[in-house]
Parts: structure tokens; C-alpha cells; sequence
């Protein structure tokens, strides 16, 4: 895994204390608010409803097992025991005090972490695939990329002024988890007939007011000349992006206004003149210096199949669930990919205790090659985990309320913070997912039902990618009250679309039973096989409608 | 943002978030930030809402809070509520953690 070199480890010290200065001007009224926010912003620290929030990166969702202790320690230490993962693989604090917040990033940063592109129109925190490196038919470590990126845009002196903030996404495998397409730059790992490796390059999507799907910019850039590309893309932004508007000012509208070919003529065009320079050109030993990072861990080699496993299954019906739901194939033979739910049954999606995250830690120290990955959709990953440990593991989690088997089924819900934090919502979320998750709880019913992705955000900034969910779910305010609007159709995989709102909003009251209307119109015409996804892509919206609307 | 302030409301009063830690304080008669709703002064009208707004922002204030800012509440029998879902839970904390904000000392 990548550590930091001396370099990083400078930027960071002198970031923090940069930052303990700042908080002490603030505090003792040297600074007023206007001219503090953006820099507590550049830190990753936001004002929520009832206290400060720190948001902290974890880079390509990738953490070693001293980080997770360190984020228990921190949650324990400096907030109310608990954390909340979120949709870009970081993590947030929801109680920290301003004045502590300068020892907590110092005690973070021992174990080289940081809130440095959490926030702010800078190039934000590269996502990746939670199953980075451990997935069999991957085209290359994902990661290898995420983090030539990330070193080529911290800091960089033309990205810190953006016009708004700029979110880049990398796949290496051809089953989309990190949502590319909704990124303003995504990127999938490529390998071309020669052999070679390179990345093709969509650029433009997003959520928020205005959702959109990223647009393909090329099939094809060779791996040594992406960096050059992506600051082509980069200029042209940077030059024609919107300043005067901060609705329009996400290149994704810039793509819309300006059309596919004309965008792919631009970027050419720029690219033409920075690789003729060659200057960001990454050189090979670049290269390999970072490859080696992620090179794989030290496997043992193990037979394919592992009595104990399916012993473990036979013997126990929670043990074979939780495999069939949240065990997934791993590349090397004996091993598996463990997921850990943070949605129990009625549970706030995503939030994770000092407790658990402590005994979490612990597992991917024993038993997971001492890593543990982060998901967008808020749940975690032991990426390496042995066929023979998976019960050991099952039963370690199961005694914290960490063993839901409910993975990207109906109760696996991505929900954002909503009213119940954060300072720009119209609605409550969570208390939305809790009731839709206890409305489903049954998990038999759950696999009946399928893979099912609801997303709910608490209003259109779209933190909770509800328009992506199969269902999404906004939350709008109606003069003070709390209200709810469904979309259908929407898909954050390799087959990314925006989803279409059904009609008109739902009382708090009502909007649960919605939800069951429309889980029920799925089960009622389904063709064999289907999964909710595929019912509405051949059915359309009239059915869901009919009966919401009756 | 869910809004504060209704046009044409009669009860106001005025909150803000603490610099030091972020809590959520109201302006209260006797002039300083307390922490709990019930403390905070209630204007009637338009015009005490504008001098209570005004009395909670001396030149100093930046020091002390952050944002302060005027919101609705309505009269409920004789004490006074938050009108908006928002306000409510400002004044009480997360409602789907009720060991956590003002509500868990309640
Ligand atoms: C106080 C807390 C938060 C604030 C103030 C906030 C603010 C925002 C704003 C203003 C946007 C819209 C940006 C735009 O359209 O240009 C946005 C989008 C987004 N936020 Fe948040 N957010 C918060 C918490 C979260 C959390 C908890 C998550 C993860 C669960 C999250 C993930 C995202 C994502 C994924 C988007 C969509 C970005 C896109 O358009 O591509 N945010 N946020
Ligand atoms: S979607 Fe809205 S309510 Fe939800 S976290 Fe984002 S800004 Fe807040």
C-alpha cells in the first residue's frame, strides 16, 4: 500500500500547523468568519446543525488497520463514540470542537491521514474500487492510477481555484462499484490489443441539481500520457468553465452547453500542445515506484476450496447467508472478499462505532492482510480474507452487530446525513432508510425481492446519490415540512443512468408505503429472473405510476 | 437551505452556532447566548424582531457565535415551539439519536 514519503509527510505537519494558527486567530477574534470559512473549508471542517464536522480522507478508500484504530481513537477521543462513512469513501466526524480539531489532525496525521481535498473547489479525494486488487478479471490495480493522480492534483497551483469543486473516479475492472460516470472525470483501466495499458476517459457527469452521465472523451490514452490529458481537460475547464454561476459551474454543465465532439475537439487540441511539450509525461521508474506499492500482498498459496468454509455453511443457516449475500470470489484461490454491512436492520446507514471500528481493525490485522476498504455505497471490506477464517470472521462481526446479510439488497441503503445534521437539508433521511429497512426486514423476503439499490438524499445537492438509486428518494420542503419525491431507473454501475421522478412528493407519513407499492408492482410483473432494474428498463414508469397514483 | 425566517410570522427569536464548539444558543433577555430554546427572548412583530436581531449582533459578536439569525416559532398553549422541522431539531438534536444534543441532558 502507499506510504508516505518524506515529502508528503512535511505537507501535511505544515498543514496542520498552518491550520492550529488559523483556529487560534479565529478563536481569539483576529479573524472574522468570512475570512476563517474558507480556510477551515480547505481543512475539511463544515458547520452542520448542532456543531462542527470534520471530514477526512481516506484515498481510494484503501486504510490499514493502524488507521481504522486511529479513526476508533478519534471518534472516542474527540467526538460521541460513533462515525458516519460516507458516499465518497471518507469518513465524517460529527461533534468535534473547533478549538481541538488542530490535536485531532495531528494525532491523525501519525498515521500519515489527513483532511487536506475533502472540500473546497479543489480536486477532491480520487475514489476507486472497494475491490481494488482483490477481484479476479481486473484489468490493473486501480489504486496505481488513483494515486499518480492524486500526487500529480494535491496542491497543484492551478487547481486550487477551480470554479467549483472537481471529483475524479477509477475503475479497473469492467463492473463498476465507484460510479465513474457520475464523476466530473471517470476512468476505467484499459487494455488495448498490444498489450498495452491505458485509460479510457469520460468526462462531465455529476449529481446535484443538474445530474448528468459523464460523456466518453476518448477510448484510449496511453498510461504515461493521462496525467497530460487530464490537464488538458483541466485548461479547458479552467478557461471556459462558468465563474458567475455556481449552479453552472461543474464541468458537467460546461460538457452539456458545449456538446461531446466539440469538448473532444477542445481537450485535443490542449493535449496536442502539453504532450508536445512532454513535460507531464509520468516517466517509467514513476511508474514503477508506484506500482510497487500496491503490488499484491503476501498470499499463501492455498487450495481452491476449503473444507472448513463449507462446513461452516452446512452447520450454520446464518453462516451460508451471509456468505451468499456478502462473501464475493477473490482472485487467489483460498481466499474470499468479506463485506460488512453498515445498514443493520433499522440501524443509521454508514455510522460506525469507536467499538466496532476497533474490532474491524483488528480482523484486517488477523485476518485480512491488515487492510480495509471503504465502499461508496457506505459499507466496509476485508479485501483478503482466508476461505478458512471467513466463519472465525463472520462470528467476530457478528457479535457487533456487523453481520447483516443484506448486501445491495433493499435494506443496503445509501442514505445522507438529511435534517438530522446537516445545515442545507430540506428533509430527514435517515430516520426514512431506518423505516424502510424495518418495513423489509426480513431477510428472506429481502432475497425474494432481489438486488434493490434505494438512495436517499435530503435535498438536491444529491450527497445520498438518490438519482442513481433503482428507487431514489429526495427529500423537498414544503413551508417547513418534510416531504418526499421518488425517481426510478437510475443506475450507478457500468450501465449508469439517471432516474425518472415518478409525480408528485409523498408525505412523511406515506412515503414508506410508496416504497412498498413499488417494491410489490416490481414482484407482481417481473418475467423470471429479473432483477427490479431490468423490470423497469422493460416496463417503463406507466405500471409504477398507475398504482402510486390510483 | 430549508428557510429560517417565514415572511409575515409573528413570533421570531434569534440563534446562531457557538465558535468555540459549534452548539446551537439563542439570544435571551438578559442579553447573552444561552443554550437552551427556552431561554431565548421571543420578539412579537416585525419591527422587535429587527431590535432583537440588532441587540444580538453587537460589534463583537463574530468573537462569540457564528451566523446568527432570525427564525419563526409559534405560540403552543403558553410556551413557545420552533416552527420548522429544522428548528426543531436544532433545538433538540439528531431524532434518530436521542442520547446525542440538548435532548439527551433533557
Ligand atoms: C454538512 C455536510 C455536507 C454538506 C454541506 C454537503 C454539501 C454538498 C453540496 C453543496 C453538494 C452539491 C455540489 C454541486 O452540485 O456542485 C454536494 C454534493 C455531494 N455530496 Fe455533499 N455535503 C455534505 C455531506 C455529504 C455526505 C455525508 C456525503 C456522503 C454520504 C456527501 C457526498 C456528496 C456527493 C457524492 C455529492 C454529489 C457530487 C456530484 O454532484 O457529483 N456529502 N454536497
Ligand atoms: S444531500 Fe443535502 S441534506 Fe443530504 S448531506 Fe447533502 S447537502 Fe445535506
Amino acid at each position: 500500500m502507499y506510504r508516505y514519503d518524506e515529502f508528503d509527510h512535511q505537507l501535511v505537519a505544515d498543514r496542520v500547523s498552518q491550520f492550529r494558527g488559523q483556529v487560534e486567530r479565529r478563536v481569539s477574534g483576529a479573524l472574522t468568519e468570512d475570512q476563517f470559512k474558507p480556510l477551515r473549508l480547505m481543512n475539511g471542517v463544515y458547520l452542520q446543525l448542532h456543531a462542527y464536522m470534520l471530514r477526512v480522507a481516506i484515498p481510494y478508500g484503501t486504510l490499514r488497520s493502524e488507521q481504522m484504530r486511529m479513526l476508533a481513537h478519534i471518534a472516542r477521543k474527540y467526538d460521541r463514540g460513533y462515525s458516519h462513512f460516507t458516499t465518497r469513501q471518507n469518513i465524517q466526524y460529527n461533534w468535534p470542537a473547533l478549538d481541538k480539531i488542530p490535536d485531532l489532525l495531528d494525532e491523525l496525521a501519525t498515521v500519515e491521514m489527513h483532511a487536506i481535498q475533502t472540500s473546497g473547489n479543489c480536486i477532491r479525494n480520487v475514489t476507486s474500487d472497494q475491490y481494488a486488487g482483490a477481484i479476479a478479471d481486473e484489468v490493473e490495480d486501480p489504486r496505481i492510477i488513483s494515486e499518480i493522480i492524486r500526487q500529480w492534483s494535491t496542491f497543484h497551483p492551478e487547481f486550487t481555484y477551480l470554479p467549483r469543486k472537481f471529483k475524479i473516479a477509477v475503475t479497473g475492472h469492467e463492473n463498476d462499484r465507484a460510479a465513474i460516470k457520475l464523476h466530473d472525470i471517470g476512468i476505467v483501466v484499459k487494455q488495448n490489443s498490444a498489450g498495452e495499458i491505458g485509460y479510457e476517459v469520460h468526462v462531465g457527469g455529476g449529481q446535484g441539481r443538474t445530474p448528468f452521465v459523464a460523456k466518453k472523451m476518448t477510448d484510449f490514452v496511453p498510461k504515461e500520457k493521462l496525467l497530460a490529458y487530464l490537464e488538458a481537460v483541466m485548461r479547458v475547464y479552467n478557461m471556459l468553465g462558468r465563474r458567475d454561476n455556481s449552479y453552472k459551474a461543474r464541468i458537467k454543465i460546461l460538457v452539456h452547453e458545449t456538446g461531446q465532439e466539440e469538448m473532444q475537439r477542445l481537450v485535443e487540441a490542449e493535449f496536442a500542445k502539453i504532450d508536445a511539450s512532454d513535460m507531464l509525461t509520468v516517466p517509467q521508474e514513476e511508474i514503477d515506484r508506484i506500482s510497487a506499492y500496491f503490488a499484491p500482498p503476501a498470499f499463501e498459496t492455498l487450495p481452491a476450496e476449503s473444507e472448513t468454509f463449507t462446513q461452516a455453511q452446512a452447520a450454520d443457516a446464518d453462516v451460508a447467508r451471509f456468505v451468499r449475500a456478502n462473501v464475493v470470489a477473490h482472485k487467489q484461490a483460498g481466499y474470499a472478499i468479506v463485506n460488512i454491512s453498515l445498514k443493520p436492520i433499522g440501524g443509521v446507514p454508514g455510522d460506525a462505532t469507536d467499538t466496532q471500528m476497533d474490532v474491524i481493525a483488528d480482523l484486517a490485522e488477523n485476518h485480512s492482510l491488515d487492510e480495509v476498504r471503504v465502499t461508496h455505497e457506505q459499507n466496509l471490506v476485508l479485501p483478503h480474507v482466508k476461505l478458512d477464517d471467513v466463519k472465525a470472521v463472520y462470528d467476530a462481526l457478528a457479535a457487533h452487530e456487523l453481520a447483516t446479510a443484506n448486501l445491495g439488497l433493499i435494506s443496503d441503503q445509501i442514505a445522507c446525513p438529511g435534517l438530522d445534521y446537516c445545515n442545507l437539508a430540506n428533509a430527514r433521511s435517515i430516520p426514512l432508510a431506518q423505516e424502510i429497512s424495518e418495513r423489509f426486514a426480513d431477510l428472506d423476503r429481502q432475497y425474494d425481492i432481489g438486488e434493490l439499490k434505494i438512495k436517499i438524499s435530503g435535498c438536491i445537492n444529491a450527497c445520498g446519490h438518490h438519482h442513481v438509486g433503482h428507487i431514489g428518494i429526495l427529500g423537498v420542503d414544503k413551508k417547513g415540512t418534510e416531504f418526499y419525491q421518488i425517481s426510478l431507473g437510475g443506475a450507478a454501475d457500468e450501465n449508469a443512468a439517471i432516474g425518472q421522478i415518478t409525480g408528485r412528493a409523498f408525505t412523511e407519513e406515506d412515503i414508506v408505503d410508496a416504497i412498498e407499492t413499488v417494491v410489490t408492482t416490481y414482484t407482481d410483473l417481473r418475467a423470471d429472473g429479473e432483477r427490479f432494474i431490468d423490470t423497469y428498463n422493460r416496463l417503463g414508469m406507466a405500471p409504477f405510476k398507475e398504482r402510486l397514483y390510483d | 437551505m430549508a428557510q429560517h425566517a417565514a415572511k409575515g410570522a409573528r413570533f421570531q427569536a434569534v440563534t446562531a452556532n457557538r465558535l468555540s464548539d459549534g452548539e446551537v444558543v439563542y439570544w435571551s433577555a438578559d442579553n447573552r447566548w444561552v443554550e437552551g430554546f427556552t431561554e431565548a427572548e421571543i420578539a412579537d412583530g416585525a419591527d422587535a424582531a429587527d431590535a432583537l436581531l440588532a441587540r444580538a449582533m453587537p460589534a463583537d459578536f463574530e468573537a462569540h457565535v457564528l451566523e446568527p439569525y432570525l427564525f419563526e416559532v409559534l405560540e403552543d398553549g403558553s410556551f413557545y415551539k420552533p416552527a420548522s422541522v429544522r428548528e426543531t431539531i436544532r433545538a433538540a438534536g439528531p431524532t434518530v439519536r436521542l442520547d446525542l444534543g440538548k435532548q439527551a441532558g433533557a
